[in-house]
């Protein structure tokens, strides 16, 4: 399907003679990707730092939030309502403010991959606290447990599944939110690369650039994929579980 | 089979719950009874009468709203304490099976090594040699319900609380885990009280059985089975085991009409 697509779309710009400064074919941006490599890779890897920092930062804040969320009534209600409404803000609209703010360091990055990545982290983290097995619970109440125990060895496991998409989709999300927040301004990085391939029409070089944002996004959430299969590898049995 | 004081006595245990509209409902009503010391005891009734409740109860989940459960304090003075079996499993599933029946030592600040040690004797016994590292997703029904009862052993407490420990197996499964259960119990120094709504089932394990009404549950017969032991397979097909299944079916059947 995408090769046929690939494939048209090789075709109608040969055929229809469509300049390449408004639709280069898809050969004339596999030669311009080969030929920028050199130059692209260090702001790949400025845009890969940025979003792994900020990436790690939403992690730990999320964590922090929806433990609190979960183990206090008061946080439950003061950050959930919070939580919900401020995921209708267009985090990206954020981004000329957190340059204001921050500057045009690595800062406001860093800042605006965080909030893009910490909302879907927290709200499936604490969504799977919340729907942890209560008859598991109960067991290690019935046991003697402490409050904090059942957190740890029955809470806290039974989020994974749920944390793990969670993560998968702000993983998605990390590098895009790093090369908006270049838009504004950078000094380096995939963001700044396409805004001054556009700004004179290289084409051709905006579209090799879209296409690293979208194989980085797609090989970082395989990459979260990949963990959880390897840290939590029961929890691809669910399925075969549910039915017994 | 009882001998000295009862290690577990409830009297006029009720359990209230609120409902919608300032109403309240009533699972369970003046429960009394007792278990012995080693004595293994069964709870039947009909489906929804409260028997789980009444484990809860026990086990200290919930409070009652009214009468007392009296527990049979330790050795050392400190209050004692049930090992709870629930009705599912509740084998965590991101653990192994040793894991999991050493949850109890984990979770009390007991002796870890200590507690893997015992657990890894007992696995043959249990019908779980060779699965000490096995993911509870792997084993069968019966595996889980024996690794749920190897936990539960662990805990150590002179009285098992197992809510219908068979009731999700088959037919087949079901009868040779109850001649298991009654080899192991044999050997343990524990009482055991035992819910079920299966009455054969009950009559061979018991040494008593209770007989519980309609929510609101509340006792309505209690029969002491006075069976030998150790019993076999052949006691079911006695004049004695008959009768006292008849008793008991008399009494479920009576309530239902």
């Amino acid at each position: 399907m995408l090769a046929a697509l690939v494939g048209v779309w090789e075709l109608v710009t040969r055929l229809a003679a469509v300049p390449e400064w408004l639709l280069p074919s898809p050969t004339v941006i596999v030669v311009e990707f080969v030929q920028s490599l050199p130059q692209l890779a260090p702001h790949t890897a400025r845009t890969l730092l940025e979003a792994a920092i900020g990436y790690v930062a939403a992690l730990l804040l999320a964590f922090l939030v929806a433990a609190l969320i979960d183990q206090s009534g008061l946080a439950r209600r003061a950050l959930s309502p919070l939580l919900v409404t401020s995921q209708t803000i267009p985090i990206f609209a954020l981004a000329p403010l957190l340059a204001i703010w921050f500057g045009f360091g690595i800062t406001p990055k860093i800042l605006i991959v965080a909030l893009a990545c910490f909302f879907p982290i927290a709200v499936s983290l604490a969504g799977g606290l919340r729907n942890a097995d209560p008859d598991m619970q109960a067991l290690v109440r019935s046991m003697g447990g402490s409050r904090r125990q059942v957190f740890s060895k029955v809470k806290l496991p039974s989020a994974i599944p749920s944390l793990l998409s969670g993560m998968k989709i702000a993983a998605s999300y990390s590098v895009i939110a790093a090369v908006i927040g270049e838009w504004v301004g950078a000094s380096q990085g995939l963001g700044l690369y396409m805004l001054r391939a556009s700004s004179s029409f290289q084409t051709a070089r905006v579209f090799a650039v879209i296409a690293i944002i979208a194989v980085l996004s797609v090989a970082l959430f395989l990459a979260v994929d990949v963990v959880g299969r390897w840290i939590a590898p029961w929890i691809y049995v669910r399925t075969e579980e549910a039915q017994t | 089979m009882s001998v000295g004081p009862p290690v577990l006595r409830l009297s006029g245990v009720s359990k209230a719950y609120p409902a919608n509209g300032g109403h309240s409902v009533q699972a369970l009503r003046n429960v009394s009874l007792e278990v012995g010391r080693r004595e293994f005891v069964s709870l039947v009734g009909p489906s929804g009468c409260g028997k789980s409740t009444l484990l809860g109860l026990i086990a200290g989940l919930e409070e009652p709203t009214d009468g007392a459960i009296e527990i049979e304090t330790e050795a050392d003075g400190t209050p004692g304490q049930v090992a709870y079996m629930p009705q599912r499993d509740l084998l965590l599933p991101w653990r192994s099976l040793l894991d999991n029946a050493t949850l109890g030592a984990e979770v009390g600040g007991g002796d870890r090594a200590a507690a893997r040690t015992r657990a890894q004797s007992l696995l043959p016994s249990f019908g779980l040699d060779g699965f000490a590292d096995a993911l509870p997703h792997t084993l069968s029904g019966g595996m889980r319900q024996r690794a749920a009862l190897l936990r539960t052993v662990l805990l150590d407490r002179d009285i098992l609380l197992l809510d219908e420990p068979f009731g999700a197996l088959d037919a087949l499964t079901r009868a040779a885990l109850q001649e298991w259960l009654l080899e192991i119990w044999e050997r343990l120094e524990a009482a055991v009280l035992f819910v079920t709504h299966d009455v054969e089932e009950a009559l061979w394990l018991s040494d008593r059985v209770y007989v519980m009404t309609r929510r609101p549950g509340s006792i309505q017969l209690d029969l002491p089975v006075g069976l030998p032991r150790p019993r076999t397979r052949a006691v079911r097909g006695t004049p004695a085991f008959a009768a006292h299944k008849q008793r008991l079916l008399d009494a479920l059947l009576a309530d239902t009409a």
